[in-house]
């Protein structure tokens, strides 16, 4: 098998989503089932072929480097989990 | 007949014509939602904004400023931030989510009269075919088969608006199509509905998904009010670096426009195993009345369309599960309690999302990481590169393509749920055009033996909505498809 639990735990873990660990084993089946199916893409000769990012042809566009939103910052933290006085409360980051 | 019966177009007519007023119209929409509770199409109502807004728009329109949806009360999905008025993408992480600003599409409307209802049942950030991965519960088909009570899917992602539209629980609604999720519902609720071509609609201010196949486009009761809703939501917003910078046509005068001498292509790989024999006729069909309609019918290829949802599947939920990383509980949405940074991150997210969204996810992290990127990612991208160069191809044969929007028509809530590949399959038929980027509208053609709608898509070249909106009206007009569900709800 592709994938395993232990992929799955390292995958959960890169993805930030708590998973218990009855929960691998079921995962990395289920992920091997649509995994297996995408594999069919290997039959696709695609030598040669440039990967398609985008459909829009025309490059980004550019505008002034100044302030078009801004400065409410009642409105940007207004649905914060924890805010004080305008400042996002976030939990300790530096031990 | 009641005002809730009325197409779009009849009732903003009615409004000019002073027949009714939009408060008279907005009420009787208010109440059909109330009455139809059971199907959870809205997951918000917003009864007295919507009064409200009706009453301005007769304001305005007794003033002499009436927009070109002035007074039309609209449903909206709710993966489109409206200011105030809470947008949850059908998340427990949004669940208590109010916008304070409102996305660019809706804001069109607004601009143009609109009134808005309510806020529409759609699958968890529009991952579903089925509507069954909301986290307010599914939406239930106002079509049910004949002699039977069972409850159908919708369709998904955007099945409260598709089942609103249908039960006359609104004159339109907006919608959203990642993979298929306009198309297929419209399709499974015998509504109409277009994705445009990729940055006709700015996606400023829509919960994202798949960012690079994400459009929005509406359902709604006929071709005509299709394109009626879709000149008001399109245009250029330089809030998205990919909405295209190009004038916008007023699509209606293209719905009635002759067909005769336009070239429609028949993909022969868009026949798939076990479909039924219904949906094959209806095809037939479609190609019997577009060429009475003058149309020559060319036989083309599409050779890589089996890769397509494959393709799909590694290019959408890698670009969710990046898109989907803002979801960190700091800024808005849930926190969850934790040891430590990473736990509180971990904790938020697993309580957060859905098992779907969490599937996504990890496949999405899984083909983005180290040592797969290569192999996966960047393999489906080549394949998308082929896939779009299938159309390239076809469009030195013909104008527009037809095909069936689904595989089936609504099956039962439930019966896919434990089968994701089973349930992916809804999209073979719509899946190609997001991932070239092309316009697509599905509509209703014809009911199956148990007297469900199935519908017909229609293909056409990039900003060549026109066309589109042409063949699908003589589509419509030779198939004179009238039913409707009939109201148990």
């Amino acid at each position: 098998m592709a994938i395993d639990a232990a992929t799955v735990r390292k995958v959960a873990r890169l993805a930030r989503i708590a998973t218990p660990e009855e929960r691998l084993e079921p995962l990395a089946q289920e992920l091997n089932g649509i995994m297996t199916w995408i594999e069919q893409l290997a039959e696709v000769d695609t030598d040669g072929c440039e990967p398609l990012t985008s459909v829009v042809a025309a490059g980004l566009p550019l505008r002034e480097d100044a302030v078009t939103m801004g400065g409410d910052p009642a409105s940007v933290t207004r649905n914060a989990p924890k805010s004080i006085n305008n400042f996002f409360v976030v939990p300790k980051v530096v031990e | 007949m009641s005002l809730t019966n009325l197409t779009l177009k009849a009732a903003v007519d009615g409004l000019a014509a002073g027949e009714f007023t939009s408060v008279e119209l907005t009420k009787a929409h208010i109440e059909a939602i109330e009455a139809a509770r059971g199907l959870n199409a809205y997951i918000l109502e917003t009864p007295e904004q919507a009064l409200d807004m009706a009453a301005k728009s007769d304001a305005r329109r007794a003033a002499g400023q009436a927009g070109p949806l002035e007074g039309a009360p609209l449903g909206v999905k709710d993966l489109f931030c409206t200011e105030g008025v809470r947008t949850t993408a059908c998340s427990k992480i949004l669940e208590n989510f109010v916008p304070t600003y409102e996305s660019t599409v809706t804001s069109q409307l607004w601009r143009d009269g609109a009134v808005m209802l309510g806020k529409l049942n759609l699958d968890q950030f529009a991952m579903g075919s089925s509507n069954e991965t909301s986290y307010f519960g599914p939406v239930t088909n106002p079509w049910r088969a004949q002699g039977s009570t069972k409850a159908l899917t919708p369709g998904g992602s955007s099945g409260g608006s598709a089942a609103a539209v249908a039960a006359d629980l609104c004159l339109g609604a907006t919608a959203t199509d990642t993979g298929g999720s306009i198309r297929q519902p419209a399709a499974f609720t015998g509504t109409v509905g277009i994705k445009p071509t990729y940055g006709r609609c700015s996606r400023w201010g829509v919960v994202a998904f798949a960012s690079s196949l994400d459009q929005a486009g509406p359902i709604a009761k006929t071709v005509e009010d299709a394109a009626l809703l879709l000149t008001s939501m399109s245009g250029h917003d330089p809030k998205d670096s990919t909405s295209l910078d190009i004038p916008v046509p007023d699509f209606t005068q293209f719905v009635g426009k002759s067909v005769k001498g336009l070239k429609i292509g028949i993909p022969k790989e868009y026949r798939v195993d076990n479909m039924p024999a219904e949906i094959e006729k209806l095809w037939q069909d479609g190609i019997a009345w577009l060429k009475e309609a003058g149309c020559e019918i060319v036989d083309i290829s599409l050779p890589h369309t089996k890769y397509a949802l494959p393709a799909y599947y590694i290019v959408a939920p890698a670009e969710a599960s990046s898109n989907l990383a803002r979801y960190d509980g700091m800024r808005y949405g849930l926190r969850e309690e934790g040891a430590n940074l990473t736990e509180i991150y971990e904790n938020t997210r697993a309580a957060g999302f859905g098992d779907e969204v969490k599937r996504r996810i990890l496949i999405g992290t899984y083909v983005l990481s180290a040592g797969y990127y290569d192999a996966y990612y960047l393999k489906a991208l080549k394949v998308r590169r082929r896939i779009a160069e299938d159309f390239d191809n076809a469009w030195t044969q013909c104008d527009a393509i037809l095909t069936p929007t689904a595989p089936s028509a609504a099956f039962g809530l439930g019966e896919n749920s434990n089968d994701p590949i089973a349930m992916y399959l809804n999209d073979v038929f719509t899946v190609t055009t997001n991932l070239a980027g092309l316009p697509g509208l599905s509509l209703p053609a014809g009911l199956d033996a148990n007297g469900l709608p199935l519908g017909l898509q229609i293909i056409g070249k990039p900003l060549d909505e026109a066309t589109v909106f042409s063949v699908a009206g003589a589509v419509e007009k030779a198939a004179g498809f009238k039913a409707k569900a009939e109201k148990w709800w």
